[in-house]
C-alpha cells in the first residue's frame, strides 16, 4: 500500500495481448441492427422480403418477433419518486422511435458483412413527427417527445434547506447567472459488444459483456429471457473503457443478442460500430441552469436558489441519477446559506443520457464556480478568497448538508481540508505571482488568464462489495471481486492491498474481476467506488483468511495466534523467525483431504496432530480450505475532493485557446498507489479538457447528430492535453478500514469551470456558456466590442 | 461500418491498370493509400462494385528531382515527400505543407496523389499544387495526357478525371532562385483538416519584396492563386502593407460555416495567417529560401 507499484496489466495491454469482447466467438454469427433515420416517427411498414434473398442471412427479427417479457420495456433501473414520467424503450422499437439511431430491426447472419449487406436492404416506412431537440425546446413543452408526457417531464424534484426566500431577501447583494453547459459522451475506445454461447443440452448461456457491471447484466439477462438465474454466467473480456455508458444495463443488445443464441442454437454476436455508438448508447452533461445568489460585502453566501433543466434524452431506464447529482454536488467544498435547488429532467428526442465520468458533477461545480467568480467580480475580491471565506473547516467535519444524496442517504462529508487543499493549489500554481506574469504577458502583446475551480465529490456509494480471497496449496493468492475492471488497474492495487493484508508476496497475488463465476454478489463500477468498495472488500476478505492462517498455524505450532506473524508467505513466531510454517503449508492443513501432490503437501505431514476420532474432520464452525469472503457495506458515500488551477492564453486576434498550464492538488484520502491515482487524474482531466474546449453532440432541429464521427466530434489529441501538475493531500476517509476515498472522476469534474474562469479572466467578459471553441470565443468578443467597451460581468445571457 | 460488396482487382502495371479501369467502367475506383477511400466505402457513402488496387503496380513510388520540377509517383506516401531531402531541398514548400497532412499514421499510408485526386479544398497538397503550376500525368484508355493543376480542379471532390484515368504522378514546378515559401494553418487539433490555412511564395530583391502569390486551403471551393504581387510589390519586408493584404485576403477567400466554426471566423482566420507566415516567410524567422 502506497507504493508506486507498476501497473501489472499494462505489459498484456499494451504489446496487443488483451483480449476483448469482439476477439472472442470467432465463427459466431454476427447481428446488425436496422436503426431509425428519424428521430421521432411512427413504424408504419417493415419490409424484410428482399434481405432473406441474401446468403448467409440466418435470422431477421422485428419487434413483432419478440416473445415474452424480450418484448417488454425495457427496465427502468433506478426508480426515484420524483420521477413521476419514467419512459423505456423495447429492445426493438415498437411502433414508434424516440431517436435517430434507435434500434428498428436485428439481423443474423454469417458475418457482419453480410448482415450490413441485409440491413441495406430493409425498408422501413416511417410517418415523422416533430422533434424535440435541445433542452429550451423540450422545456416549451409545446411539442412533446411521449405523447402521455405533459411538458416532457420525466422528474421534477426539489430540495431546500433554510428558508432561502428569507434569506435573500435581507442578503445585502444578490446576483442572477444563466449558465448552458452541452452534451458531450463517454466515448470509451471500445465501444459496447455482446457474445452469447447457448448450451442446448444444459439449458445453459454463457454471455459475455464489454460491460461495467456482470451481475447486473446476468440478473437483467436471467429475468428477460425467463431463465434461472443458476443458468446464466456473464463474464467481461478485458474491456476498452466504460467511463459510465456501460454501467447501464441490460442494453437492447445484451438482451437481444442471447435471446437469437437460444432461438438458433447458434453462437451469435454484435459488436458495436463507432457510428453505432454515437447514436445508440448514451450521452451526457446538457443543462441549462439559472442560478440566484445572496451575498455579503466580504462574498459569504447567504442564499443560493438554483433551477435548472436537464436533457435526459428520449428515455430514462438509468432514473434521474445525473440530476440528482448536479443537484446536490454543486455545492462542493462550501457553506451555502440557505440553499434550494429545483430541476426539471426533460424527455429530447435525442440518444439517452445516462452518467459519464462526472456524472452530473461537471455541471454542478460549472453553476457554482461561476456563481464564485462572479460574486468575487462583483465585491471586488480576490477569486481564491472569496472562495476560502466560504469553506467548510476543517474542525466542522463530518458536515451535513442536510439533503439527500444520489443513494438515498444523507449528503454528510466524512473528511477533507479545503483551506490546506486551497494552499496547496495557491503556491503550486502561483496564485499569488500571477499579475506579475500577466503584466509581463501583455507588453509582450500576449493575453493570459488564470482560472480556479473546487469541488467535492461523493464516491464509493454502497450497498457492497465483495472480496474472496483463496490461498492454494502452491502459495498462490487468488483474489476475486465482483466488479469489473476496464483498464483502472484493479489488478494491481487490488493485489497490493491482498499482498499487505495477508503477508504475501505481491508477485503471488491473482486478481479476477467481473466473473460471475467467481463472485456472484458484486454491484459494478462506477461512481469511484472500485478502491473504496472492492479495496475494503478484499482487505476484509484477507483478513478473514489471515485470522484462519494463524488459527491452523497456532495449532500446529503449539503457540497463541496473538504471537504469530505472516510475512513473506511465511507464518513465523514474533521474535523467533526460526519456528515458522510456510502459508502454503498451511493451506494443505486446512483441507483434511490431504494427497500428498506436491513438496508442500509432503512438508504438511510433519505438523500432523494427534488424531483425535471423537472430533469429525471439519469442525463445526470450520470449512476447509484456506479461504475466506467478506463484503463491504458503508453506511453511506465518502466524500474526496479536489482543487484545480490553470492559465490559458487566448490569441488576441484569432482567439485560440490554448491551456499553458494546468494544476492539480487532490484529495482521495489513504493512496494505495499514487501513480495509478494520478493515472486516474490525469485521463479525468484529458477528459475534461474535451468538454471544455472540444466536445460536443451537434444535433440539427430535425434530431440528427450532425459529428457522429471522430472526425467531426473532436476528442482531444494527446497534442491538446496539457502537461498537468499534481499535487495531493491525503486526509483519509474515517469510513472505510483503509482510509480510501475515490479518484476515478475526480479529474473531470471541475475542467470546464476552471477553463471558463481562465478566459473570463483573459478576456475580461463572462463565459455563461461551455464548451467553447475559438470561433466561438472570437463572436463573444465581436458581440462585447459592440455593445459595451466596458461589458458588466454579470447578469449576462447564456449566448 | 462494413463496406458493401465489391471485387478487388490487384494490377501489377499501369497498363494492367488502365485496362480494368476501362473495363469496369464508372462502376470502378482506383483504390491507392485508402484513407479517404476506405472511410467512405465502411460509411457506404459509396458502393462500387470494383476496386483497382494501384499498390501492387511497379514503378509509381518514387520521387524525381530535376531541375524544373519535384515529380511524385502515385504511390508516394505523404511520409515518403515529408522525409525526401531532396524534394524538400529544390521545393521547401513541399515538406512546409505535407507536415500538416493529418497525423504520421495516415502520412504513411496516404498518397500525395491521391489527395490530389480525392480533390478535398481541404486538403494541403491541392494548394501547393495550384501554387506551383503543377502538372498531373494522367492515363487511360485513350492514352497519356497532362493537366495543369490550375484547370484540374472543378469543385469540392471534384475533378476532370475521367473514371477510367489513373493519375500516374505529379510534378510540382520548383520557384525561381530567391523566392521564399511559407505555410501556415489552424486547425481545431493538431492534425486535423484545417480551418484555414495557407501557402506563400514570396519573391523579394534584398529588401524589397518583388512578388507573392498565396493559395488556400478550406476557404476556397477549389484551390487557386491569389496574386498578391499588387498588393506587395515594392514594399520593404519589415513594413509590409498588411491591412491591404488583410482586405486582399478577405475579398479572395469564400468560405463556408460548418459545425467548428463560421464563414466569418474563416475569413478572418485565412487572412491572419496570411499576414503572419508572411511575415515570418519574409524575415526569414523559419521558413526556408527555393
Ligand atoms: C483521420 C484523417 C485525417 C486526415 N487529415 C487530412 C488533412 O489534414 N489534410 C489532408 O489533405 N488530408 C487528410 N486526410 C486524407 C488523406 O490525406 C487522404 O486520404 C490521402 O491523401 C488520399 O490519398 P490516399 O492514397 O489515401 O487515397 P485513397 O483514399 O485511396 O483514394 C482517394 C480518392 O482518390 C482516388 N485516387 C487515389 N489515387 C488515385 C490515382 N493515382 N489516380 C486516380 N484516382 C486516384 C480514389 O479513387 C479515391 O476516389 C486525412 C485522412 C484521415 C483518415
Amino acid at each position: 500500500m502506497g507504493e508506486k507499484v507498476q501497473r501489472r496489466e499494462d505489459p498484456r495491454l499494451l504489446t496487443g495481448n488483451g483480449r476483448y469482447l469482439d476477439d472472442l466467438g470467432r465463427g459466431a454469427l454476427q447481428a446488425a441492427f436496422v436503426r431509425s433515420p428519424h428521430a421521432h416517427a411512427r413504424i408504419v411498414d417493415i419490409d424484410i422480403a428482399d434481405a432473406w434473398e441474401l446468403d448467409g442471412v440466418e435470422a431477421i427479427y422485428t419487434w413483432e418477433d419478440l416473445p415474452g417479457r424480450v418484448a417488454e420495456p425495457l427496465p427502468v433501473l433506478i426508480p426515484h419518486p420524483a420521477m413521476t414520467h419514467a419512459r423505456t424503450g423495447y429492445c426493438l422499437a415498437r411502433d414508434e422511435v424516440n431517436h435517430v439511431g434507435e434500434a428498428v430491426v436485428m439481423v443474423v447472419a454469417r458475418d457482419r458483412y453480410v448482415a450490413e449487406d441485409a440491413c441495406a436492404r430493409i425498408t422501413v416506412q416511417y410517418d415523422t413527427l416533430p422533434a424535440v431537440v435541445g433542452v429550451a425546446r423540450a422545456r416549451d413543452g409545446d411539442r412533446l417527445v411521449h405523447d402521455d408526457v405533459p411538458g416532457n417531464v420525466a422528474a421534477n424534484l426539489r430540495q431546500e434547506v433554510g428558508d432561502v426566500d428569507t434569506a435573500m431577501a435581507a442578503a445585502p447583494h444578490t446576483l442572477t447567472l444563466e449558465l448552458a453547459i452541452e452534451r458531450s459522451a463517454c466515448m470509451p475506445m471500445e465501444g459496447k459488444g455482446v457474445f452469447a454461447r447457448w448450451d442446448a443440452d444444459d439449458g445453459s448461456l454463457r454471455l459475455y459483456s464489454s460491460t461495467q457491471t456482470s451481475t447486473g447484466v446476468r440478473a437483467a439477462v436471467a429475468a428477460k429471457l425467463e431463465l434461472p438465474l443458476a443458468k446464466v454466467e456473464v463474464v467481461t473480456p478485458d474491456v476498452g473503457g466504460g467511463f459510465g455508458v456501460k454501467i447501464v444495463h441490460p442494453w437492447p443488445e445484451e438482451v437481444l443478442v442471447p435471446w437469437a443464441a437460444r432461438n438458433l442454437g447458434r453462437d451469435v454476436k454484435w459488436t458495436e460500430d463507432r457510428r453505432e455508438h454515437f447514436v445508440s448508447s448514451a450521452h451526457e452533461r446538457g443543462q441549462l441552469q439559472e442560478v440566484t445568489v445572496g451575498f455579503d460585502d466580504d462574498g459569504r453566501l447567504l442564499a443560493l436558489d438554483v433551477h435548472f433543466w436537464h436533457d435526459n434524452g428520449a428515455y430514462t431506464p438509468y432514473g434521474i441519477i445525473v440530476p440528482i447529482i448536479t443537484a446536490t454536488q454543486l455545492l462542493g467544498p462550501y457553506k451555502p446559506g440557505a440553499y434550494r435547488v429545483e430541476f426539471w429532467s426533460l424527455y429530447t428526442n435525442t440518444v439517452l443520457v445516462t452518467p459519464y465520468r462526472g456524472a452530473g458533477r461537471p455541471q454542478g461545480c460549472y453553476a457554482m464556480e461561476r456563481t464564485m467568480d462572479a460574486i468575487a467580480e462583483h465585491r471586488g475580491l480576490d477569486r481564491a478568497e472569496v472562495r476560502s471565506r466560504n469553506f467548510i473547516q476543517p474542525d466542522e467535519m463530518p458536515w451535513d448538508h442536510g439533503l439527500m444524496f444520489q443513494d438515498g442517504r444523507p449528503l454528510k462529508y466524512d473528511s477533507g481540508d479545503f483551506p490546506a487543499s486551497l494552499a496547496k493549489l495557491k503556491a503550486l500554481v502561483g496564485w499569488d505571482d500571477f499579475a506579475a506574469y500577466r503584466e509581463q504577458a501583455a507588453r509582450e502583446g500576449r493575453r493570459v488568464g488564470l482560472g480556479i475551480g473546487c469541488y467535492v465529490e461523493g464516491t464509493g456509494v454502497g450497498p457492497y462489495e465483495g472480496g474472496h480471497v483463496q490461498v492454494e496449496t502452491s502459495g498462490r493468492v487468488n483474489v476475486a471481486t465482483g466488479l469489473t475492471t476496464q483498464g483502472q488497474g484493479h489488478q494491481t492495487i487490488l493485489a497490493q492491498i491482498v499482498a499487505d493484508e495477508l503477508g504475501v508476496p505481491f508477485d503471488d497475488v491473482h486478481v479476477t474481476t467481473g466473473d460471475t463465476r467467481r463472485m456472484a454478489y458484486a454491484v459494478g463500477t462506477f461512481a469511484s467506488r472500485g478502491a473504496v468498495m472492492s479495496g475494503n472488500a478484499v482487505a476484509l476478505a484477507a483478513r478473514v483468511v489471515r485470522a484462519k492462517a494463524l488459527r491452523i498455524a497456532a495449532e500446529a505450532l503449539e503457540v497463541s495466534p496473538d504471537d504469530l506473524d505472516i510475512a513473506d508467505g511465511v507464518v513465523s513466531v514474533k521474535g523467533a523467525p526460526g519456528t515458522s510454517i510456510a502459508l502454503k503449508t498451511v493451506a494443505v492443513m486446512s483441507n483434511p483431504l490431504r494427497y500428498a501432490f506436491d513438496a508442500s503437501a509432503a512438508a504438511a505431514t510433519q505438523f500432523a496432530g494427534t488424531f483425535d476420532p471423537d472430533t469429525p474432520p471439519v469442525g463445526d464452525d470450520d470449512e476447509p480450505g484456506l479461504e475466506g469472503q467478506d463484503f463491504y457495506s458503508p453506511t453511506q458515500a465518502t466524500f474526496a475532493n479536489g482543487m484545480h488551477a490553470a492559465v490559458v492564453e487566448t490569441d488576441p486576434v484569432t482567439a485560440e485557446i490554448r491551456i499553458l498550464r494546468y494544476c492539480v492538488v487532490h484529495d482521495c484520502g489513504v493512496m494505495v498507489n499514487p501513480m495509478i491515482v494520478e493515472g486516474q487524474v490525469h485521463g479525468g482531466v484529458a477528459q475534461g479538457v474535451g468538454g471544455a474546449l472540444y466536445e460536443r453532440m451537434v444535433y440539427d432541429e430535425g434530431g440528427q447528430l450532425l459529428n457522429a464521427s471522430f472526425m467531426d466530434f473532436l476528442m482531444p489529441y494527446a497534442s491538446e492535453v496539457p502537461h498537468i501538475e499534481t499535487d495531493h493531500l491525503e486526509t483519509p476517509s474515517p469510513l472505510n478500514p483503509l482510509g480510501i476515498k475515490g479518484a476515478g472522476e475526480a479529474g473531470t469534474i471541475p475542467v470546464s469551470a476552471v477553463i471558463a474562469s481562465a478566459i473570463e479572466d483573459a478576456e475580461g467578459f463572462p463565459i455563461r456558456s461551455m464548451p467553447i471553441s475559438p470561433a466561438e470565443l472570437w463572436e463573444l468578443r465581436r458581440r462585447h466590442a459592440a455593445s459595451d467597451p466596458h461589458p458588466v460581468p454579470v447578469q449576462e445571457d447564456p449566448r | 461500418m462494413k463496406p458493401a460488396p465489391f471485387v478487388h482487382h490487384a494490377p501489377r502495371t499501369v497498363e494492367e491498370a488502365v485496362a480494368v479501369l476501362a473495363q469496369v467502367g464508372p462502376d470502378g475506383k482506383v483504390l491507392a493509400g485508402g484513407q479517404s477511400l476506405v472511410p467512405v466505402l465502411n460509411m457506404r457513402l459509396a458502393s462500387p462494385g470494383h476496386l483497382v488496387d494501384v499498390n501492387g503496380v511497379a514503378g509509381l513510388d518514387t520521387v524525381e528531382v530535376t531541375a524544373e520540377h519535384v515529380r511524385v509517383g502515385a504511390l508516394v506516401r505523404h511520409a515518403g515527400l515529408e522525409r525526401h531531402d531532396g524534394a524538400a531541398a529544390a521545393l521547401p514548400l513541399l515538406r512546409q505543407a505535407v507536415r500538416h497532412v493529418a497525423h504520421p499514421a495516415i502520412r504513411t499510408r496516404g498518397t500525395t496523389v491521391g489527395s490530389l485526386a480525392h480533390a478535398d479544398p481541404a486538403g494541403e497538397m491541392p494548394a501547393v499544387a495550384v501554387l506551383t503550376g503543377a502538372v498531373l500525368e494522367v492515363t487511360g484508355p485513350r492514352g497519356t495526357r497532362e493537366v495543369a493543376a490550375d484547370g484540374f480542379f472543378l469543385g469540392p471532390l471534384e475533378t476532370v478525371l475521367e473514371a477510367d484515368e489513373l493519375v500516374v504522378a505529379v510534378r510540382f514546378g520548383r520557384l525561381p532562385a530567391g523566392t521564399r515559401t511559407g505555410f501556415a494553418e489552424s486547425a481545431r487539433r493538431s492534425g486535423d483538416y484545417a480551418l484555414a490555412g495557407v501557402a506563400l511564395a514570396v519573391s523579394t530583391d534584398g529588401n524589397t519584396v518583388t512578388g507573392a502569390r498565396a493559395s488556400f486551403v478550406s476557404v476556397t471551393p477549389v484551390p487557386d492563386v491569389l496574386v498578391l504581387t499588387p498588393v506587395l510589390a515594392g514594399a520593404r519586408v519589415g513594413a509590409l502593407p498588411l491591412d491591404a493584404v488583410t482586405e486582399a485576403v478577405r475579398a479572395h477567400v469564400d468560405p463556408e460555416s460548418d459545425i467548428h466554426a463560421g464563414a466569418d471566423y474563416r475569413r478572418m482566420l485565412a487572412a491572419e495567417l496570411t499576414v503572419r507566415s508572411l511575415v515570418s516567410t519574409t524575415t526569414g524567422v523559419r521558413e526556408g529560401a527555393a
